[in-house]
């Protein structure tokens, strides 16, 4: 699966996450899912097991430390894939 | 000096009807929210009846955002959050605000939260596989989540918290958040209680035999408060909420007054004297009704409705004869009473609050609900009090003063004054 393909599969699952005063435009490969885009840092663990869901995959204690963006997600995912 | 504190807002998910105009005339024409639920039956319940508020998912919407209702399995949230929201708009409280509310707090009480949450999760649990519980488990299955969800979605920040003292939460509440108005410590509160429902919450109780078994094809008669054929309570659940502000600030703001809540009391019978885990200490019952009297400076004779705990249990008629002690009036003299539970079934830490809601409407509006399911009047209360303190349909009555009682497991009770402004 490309970089690409997973990112347009990840994106819906961190959209139904963004807090009301965020745009959906304000998402981008980079941007930080706390600090950017505030998502509830508490909501980070969901957007996780929905991607999990999503990909089949099971993210680990470690993976959750390193990730910050959806690229941060892309390359956890891939490595598991 | 106490501040005076009045009611300027009244919420309620009940059995028979959501939202305060449904409800309001759901009570005066005896409407029964009571259902045969096929679950319960297969569950090889005794009792598969219960009171469960219709709520579409298009209603819950009007409370909630879809990011709220992910992962959402706790209905006696859901129940809370609509009840205590339409209470604060009913009183017209801003609830949209960037800044917290320093004046308005909350005391909203349950029995326990999201059960169904806590079955979801433990079956998760025990499969290994804990990570799958995602943020969505503490929030709902906490106590303190109904108060927590109402603060974030009220702005309140002054004391947020839940109570819980069985079936004498709601009422707890009330008189818990009178007091604080009262000592000058906030201006606004928001109290009530909620309850879950279905047979994680109900079951303990089938189990007890303490609900009725008698009526599962005739689900509407079943639910029979002072009744000869009363058989056990049949389980309910729902919220009620009541917006309490000092009368200055209601003045103040030109606010819709429901009632005065003049004072109230609450006690224990401490499990002994007759007293149980499960059964009330008479004499604590007599003390509590007459401390609140005292409270509320009301003379028993100026009690003109009782808003009854009575559950349709062999417990009734010594629910009665502890008015009749406690105000010192029988007979011809006895004040008008009944029980919503007739309608609802005993929607335990929910029924406080709820039947404070049917008490100060009746009230406000000036009527007697009708003691539906009572026609076989228990002999023993009949020797007590007059058939007329038991209106069998609605009637329109100038209430002027009315008290609002409710007893719960662990030998606790409560009972509150209203009084029409």
């Amino acid at each position: 699966m490309t970089s690409e393909e997973i990112y347009a599969k990840i994106l819906p699952i961190v959209k139904a996450y963004l807090p009301e005063d965020v745009s959906e435009d304000a998402i981008n490969p980079d941007s930080d899912l706390t600090r950017e885009l505030n998502i509830n840092s508490a909501h980070l663990v969901d957007v996780v097991l929905d991607v999990e869901d999503a990909f089949d995959v099971e993210f680990a204690n470690e993976d959750m430390e390193s990730l910050r963006t959806l690229n941060d997600a892309i390359g956890i995912i891939q490595k598991k894939l | 000096m106490k501040k005076r504190v009045v009611i300027t807002g009244l919420g309620v998910v009940a059995p028979n009807g959501v939202g305060v105009t449904a409800f309001s005339e759901a009570i005066k024409n005896g409407v029964s929210g009571i259902a045969h639920y096929p679950n319960l039956e297969a569950l090889n319940f005794s009792c598969q009846l219960g009171g469960i508020p219709p709520i579409s998912e298009e209603k819950k919407r009007e409370y909630f955002t879809e990011l709220q209702l992910r992962n959402f399995n706790s209905s006696g949230i859901l129940y809370g959050v609509m009840a205590g929201m339409d209470a604060l708009k009913d009183a017209g409280i801003e609830t949209q605000g960037d800044e917290p509310n320093w004046n308005l707090g909350i005391v909203f009480g349950t029995g326990t939260s999201g059960v169904e949450k806590f079955r979801e999760a433990i079956y998760k649990l025990d499969e290994g596989n804990v990570r799958r519980l995602g943020s969505t488990t503490v929030i709902q299955t906490m106590a303190s989540g109904i108060s927590a969800y109402l603060g974030g979605m009220s702005g309140a920040a002054n004391m947020v918290t839940t109570n819980s003292s069985a079936c004498a939460t709601g009422t707890e509440a009330i008189i818990m958040c009178y007091e604080r108005i009262a000592a000058g410590k906030a201006t606004q509160m928001l109290c009530g209680s909620t309850s879950d429902d279905g047979p994680y919450v109900w079951g303990g109780f089938d189990a007890m035999k303490v609900t009725t078994y008698k009526h599962n094809h005739n689900p509407t008669q079943a639910s029979r408060p002072m009744s000869e054929t009363a058989s056990g309570f049949v389980p309910g659940s729902g919220a009620g909420a009541l917006l309490l502000e000092s009368l200055e600030s209601a003045e103040k703001r030109g606010a819709k007054i429901y009632a005065e809540v003049l004072g109230g009391a609450l006690n224990s019978g401490g499990q002994r004297g007759g007293g149980s885990m499960t059964a009330p200490n008479s004499e604590a019952v007599q003390r509590c009704i007459t401390e609140a009297l005292l409270d509320a400076k009301v003379k028993a004779s100026e009690i003109d409705y009782i808003n009854g705990h009575l559950t349709a249990t062999v417990k009734d008629p010594d629910e009665i004869a502890n008015w009749c002690t406690a105000l010192g009036r029988s007979g011809a003299d006895f004040p008008y009473i009944n029980s919503l539970k007739s309608m609802v079934g005993h929607c335990l830490a929910a029924s406080g609050s709820i039947e404070a809601v049917s008490a100060v409407l009746q009230l406000y509006e000036g009527f007697v609900f009708p003691n539906v399911n009572c026609d076989d009047l228990h002999p023993e209360i009949a020797q007590q009090i007059d058939d007329k303190s038991l209106p069998k349909e609605y009637i329109q009555a100038p209430l002027k003063t009315v008290a609002k009682a409710s007893f719960g497991f662990g030998d606790v009770n409560a009972c509150v004054i209203f009084r029409k402004k």
